[in-house]
């Protein structure tokens, strides 16, 4: 341990002693009012829950659009009147019309990966467990923090604003491609609705640099005493590498942004070159449109691990707990994250195989992103030891922690047919990819998301989640979505194209009609029972089981050593001194030391 | 009214399940937590061991179902559509070994390591004899899945054969247009800014240039078979993909960027009728990029003949030049080519309805 983080240790000690002073003396003279508790707080504890519940209206959101398209997928000869009464123009006759399928997938796709993926998963976990877990009383800068959910308000109302713009919502896809995206005359998306997209996007990068440059200054500088950077649970490792990546990609897809936003309403042809739409013929030359693909997946490539990272970080912590055994391989699960983190800004150009890239090039991209495989399989291979000899116990955590590792395994090793750049010729842009992405990023992301609700609730709220439908939630789900994506990998092996309203006129793609259905029907049922999970969640905050002890898992972990309420502040006498690493389960025939617990004399070096 | 009947059920579930949910709970705290937390143990672990046999079997099931439903099925129409299929062969070869090993091991640990009071979990914090055997094998596998992989990379994206034939597909909002070189093998100059569609110039061609006036224009693609065929693409208004899934190929069309593809036909329509036994087979092209609300309708179509086939077509195909100035020369004699004004049409305009044969 350096001598330097000794000192901020006791500096951090010493400011926080005097803070409790000031904490007591406040409460003495009565509440908080319930403006700077509930909403503009700087308790990272209560950011975090905020950031939670805003992911989680979002996710209902998404998920019930994606519900929308896939009854037009699932049955395009049928018509839903409801529709209609709902959404007026944009299902006339009870037929979702074309403009209104795009914005859904588009919509559906944007808000699950940044809105909810990215902050609702990284803004929530981040902010709870960063301060908690290397023995902080709150963020390096609690009014900044602030800020950082406000702007993802505000990113939120604007995003949600533009759902009931006249022309629609942003269309061109989550990725949204000029010269589509730049010219309001190719598509109805592109016309005030992307303005909007991007407007709203713009303050949602706002968010997430604050947030990210929070959590990496308080992770270096706000350690406790003892706390070192080896003895941190990789929550907070995957947390860190998370928090460099937006810091670092972030703003290049906001250059992307802003240039596409010039290219819409100034005139300037970053983007546009030689287009002649719908018969109108455009001054702007000499623009490149691969230009902004480079920008957006500059960013678009490490936003995946962005999503991912935290999961993979929480999997191991919840695993490791549950199967009351230390994780296997701490500094290669550590070595591997940074692995991931590094190689993930040098993959990006992989999306873009078929684009006209110098083939020359592509063969960079190519090894580059096979080789991500590596960390990964590490990975895999360690969580398989964790459990190996292990006492599990299967919790709602833990099983989403089981789940989330079949999942990262099958969505993982679809990827190594997509990173090659040869089969990604023929995938490229078809089921594969959807089936590829939504199982890796996408649910087991959800996974990574669910095993950190189910685990750290109680220490959010006091009180337990119930078991039952934990229970119900996870088996459905992870049999769901096996049925969901299973098949769109056939779909995509027969070349079936991604983003198609209908197939019924194709002769090469028209006999996945009873697939599709299969896959709508099994959409709704997940999706119901996601709404069980979520009538759980706000049932337990104020009904739920009581907790009656500090460490209901038997964790290691500081959070643990807090108050089973804790206040603003965390800790209320002097904050812990760490001893050890987290994860001494089962050492010496003990079921667990906490991270507080000195070494002890006899005791066994592992 | 049915839409309610089904809010109603949906209600009733989540009721009774929310029931039986609270009332597990108080048998719970009635039976004892710790008696409670291993009985839903043993059920969990119990449900992970089925989960993995129901798996296997439904993986199985589900690709007897779809497997003859891909293009797997048969073989690929292109010499490079072969190499691809081989790779993708190996790739699920190497990635299917490690999928049924790593998901058994997962669900099986799952069930036998599960609590039970007896056992004490194994101290195992590190090894790292293990950790390099799995950093070293998966790093093996991938050398050779990149290597081979970049090998028919080069070659599919390699130069195009000399005598290679030429076809120029444009995508615009939403269909394809091809242009043939004509008699002398060369295109004819374009500049999008005399595109003209309502005057017979939907892709902006210059007839100032020579070497235009023998080009032809057609919305259907004719290849010969086991000829070679590079396509010069591009895009008009968006970003487009020419995706050609029976013979594995697929490019974007990107305007004010010409990308290009080419590939050898192995087998004619007529015969790929007879290889997929389907009477009706046609190959397509679908537009692969979100390029707008009729994305999902931008189909093109390839027909794949003999040589004395094409040479048939071809002889029945009139130059674009020649229409056009027909068409001038009947409406207003005096004027010559610099009518072709840059007037906005409207896009249900059919400007290359006049050379169609179909």
């Amino acid at each position: 341990m350096s001598s330097e983080s000794i000192h901020h240790g006791q500096q951090g000690v010493a400011a926080a002693s005097s803070h409790d002073l000031h904490e007591e003396h406040h409460h003495h003279h009565g509440e908080e009012s319930f403006i700077s508790k509930y909403v503009f707080s700087q308790d990272h504890k209560m950011i975090a829950k905020q950031f939670l519940i805003t992911g989680m209206i979002w996710a209902i959101i998404g998920g019930l659009f994606s519900v929308i398209f896939r009854l037009q997928l699932g049955y395009p000869e049928m018509t839903f009147p409801f529709l209609e009464d709902i959404f007026g123009k944009w299902a006339v006759g009870g037929r979702i019309s074309n403009e209104f399928y795009y914005a859904l997938v588009t919509m559906h796709g944007t808000i699950l990966v940044f809105f909810v993926l990215t902050a609702g998963l990284s803004g929530t976990f981040a902010n709870f467990l960063i301060p908690l877990q290397i023995g902080a009383r709150d963020m390096a800068s609690p009014f900044l923090n602030m800020l950082s959910y406000w702007f993802f308000f505000l990113a939120s109302v604007i995003m949600f604003s533009s759902l009931f713009i006249q022309t629609g919502p942003a269309a061109g896809g989550w990725t949204i491609y000029p010269p589509l995206s730049a010219l309001g005359q190719a598509s109805e998306g592109s016309k005030l609705g992307m303005d909007f997209w991007l407007v709203s996007m713009a303050m949602f990068i706002v968010s997430s640099l604050l947030g990210g440059l929070n959590y990496i200054s308080t992770i270096l500088n706000m350690r406790t005493k003892g706390m070192t950077m080896t003895r941190m649970p990789l929550t907070i490792w995957a947390i860190f590498f998370t928090a460099v990546l937006g810091v670092l990609s972030f703003p290049v897809l906001l250059s992307g942004a802003i240039l596409l936003l010039f290219d819409r309403n100034l005139g300037t042809s970053f983007y546009l070159s030689e287009i002649v739409v719908k018969g109108e013929i455009l001054p702007n030359e000499g623009g490149s449109a691969i230009l902004f693909q480079h920008l957006f997946w500059f960013l678009g490539h490490p936003e995946v691990y962005i999503i991912l990272m935290p999961a993979l970080g929480m999997v191991s912590e919840v695993m490791s707990v549950n199967s009351r055994k230390p994780i296997f391989g701490y500094l290669a699960m550590v070595g591997s994250l940074f692995a991931i983190a590094i190689l993930a800004f040098l993959v990006w150009a992989h999306h873009m195989f078929v684009t006209g890239l110098n083939p020359f090039l592509g063969a960079f991209f190519v090894l580059l992103t096979l080789l991500i495989a590596v960390p990964s399989a590490i990975k895999v291979f360690n969580w398989l030891t964790t459990l190996w000899r292990g006492n599990l116990r299967f919790t709602p955590a833990m099983l989403f922690a089981i789940g989330f590792v079949s999942l990262f395994i099958s969505g993982g090793l679809t990827g190594i047919f997509l990173g090659n750049s040869t089969l990604d010729i023929h995938l490229h842009d078809t089921y594969f990819v959807v089936a590829h992405f939504h199982i890796v990023m996408g649910v087991a992301s959800f996974f990574g998301m669910f095993a950190g609700v189910y685990h750290w609730f109680p220490k959010m709220y006091g009180r337990y989640m119930n078991n039952t439908m934990a229970y119900i939630h996870f088996w459905v789900t992870l049999v769901g979505a096996y049925l969901i994506f299973w098949p769109m990998h056939y779909a995509g092996l027969a070349g079936m194209p991604r983003r198609y309203t209908d197939y019924s006129n194709w002769h090469s793609f028209n006999m996945f009609a009873d697939m599709n259905r299969f896959i709508s029907t099994v959409a709704m049922i997940v999706f119901a029972v996601q709404l069980l999970f979520v009538f759980n969640f706000f049932y337990s905050i104020w009904k739920g089981r009581k907790v009656t002890t500090k460490n209901p898992w038997g964790s290691n972990t500081l959070e643990w050593t807090t108050p089973i309420r804790p206040g603003h502040g965390n800790w209320p006498g002097e904050i812990p001194e760490v001893h050890r690493w987290p994860y001494d389960y089962g050492k010496d025939g003990r079921d667990y030391i906490s991270q507080i617990e000195p070494i002890g004399e006899g005791e066994s070096h592992h | 009214m049915s839409g309610y009947f089904i809010l109603a059920i949906l209600a009733l579930a989540f009721l009774v399940t929310f029931q039986i949910a609270k009332a597990s709970e108080y048998v719970s705290v009635l039976k004892g937590e710790e008696k409670t937390f291993q009985q839903n143990n043993r059920i969990n672990a119990f449900l992970f061991i089925v989960f993995l046999v129901l798996g296997l079997i439904g993986a199985w099931w589900c690709n007897d179902l779809f497997f003859k439903k891909t293009l797997l099925a048969h073989p690929a129409a292109s010499d490079h559509g072969e190499k691809i299929d081989k790779m993708l062969w190996l790739t699920l070869g190497v990635t299917g070994l490690v999928f049924f090993l790593t998901q058994i091991l997962l669900f099986w640990f799952a069930f036998k390591y599960q609590y039970t009071e007896k056992r004490k979990a194994y101290y195992f914090a590190h090894s790292n004899k293990l950790e390099l055997i799995w950093t070293v094998v998966p790093a093996i596998f991938l050398t050779l899945l990149v290597g081979l992989g970049l090998f028919y990379w080069f070659k599919i994206t390699g130069d195009a054969p000399k005598d290679a034939q030429l076809v120029e597909i444009t995508g615009k909002q939403f269909n394809w247009m091809m242009r043939y070189p004509g008699k002398d093998g060369v295109f004819g100059r374009k500049n999008y800014r005399l595109t003209d569609a309502s005057n017979g110039n939907a892709l902006g061609v210059d007839w100032e240039d020579g070497s235009s006036h023998d080009d032809l224009e057609s919305t259907e693609m004719h290849l010969v078979v086991n000829k070679p065929v590079q396509l010069v693409i591009n895009a008009q208004d968006v970003i487009h993909d020419v995706g050609l899934p029976h013979f594995r190929m697929k490019m974007d069309a990107v305007p004010g960027i010409p990308t290009t593809l080419w590939f050898t036909p192995k087998y004619t329509t007529a015969k790929m009728k007879e290889i997929t036994g389907d009477k009706d087979f046609v190959y397509e092209i679908a537009c692969d990029q979100m390029c707008g609300s009729g994305h999902y309708s931008m189909k093109g179509l390839i027909i794949v003949e003999t040589q004395e086939e094409y040479d048939k077509w071809i002889a029945t195909q009139k130059p674009q030049y020649l229409t056009v100035k027909a068409a001038q020369t009947e409406a207003s004699p005096k004027v010559v080519a610099d009518t072709l004004k840059t007037t906005a049409v409207p896009a249900s305009a059919k400007p290359i309805a006049q050379n169609t044969q179909h």
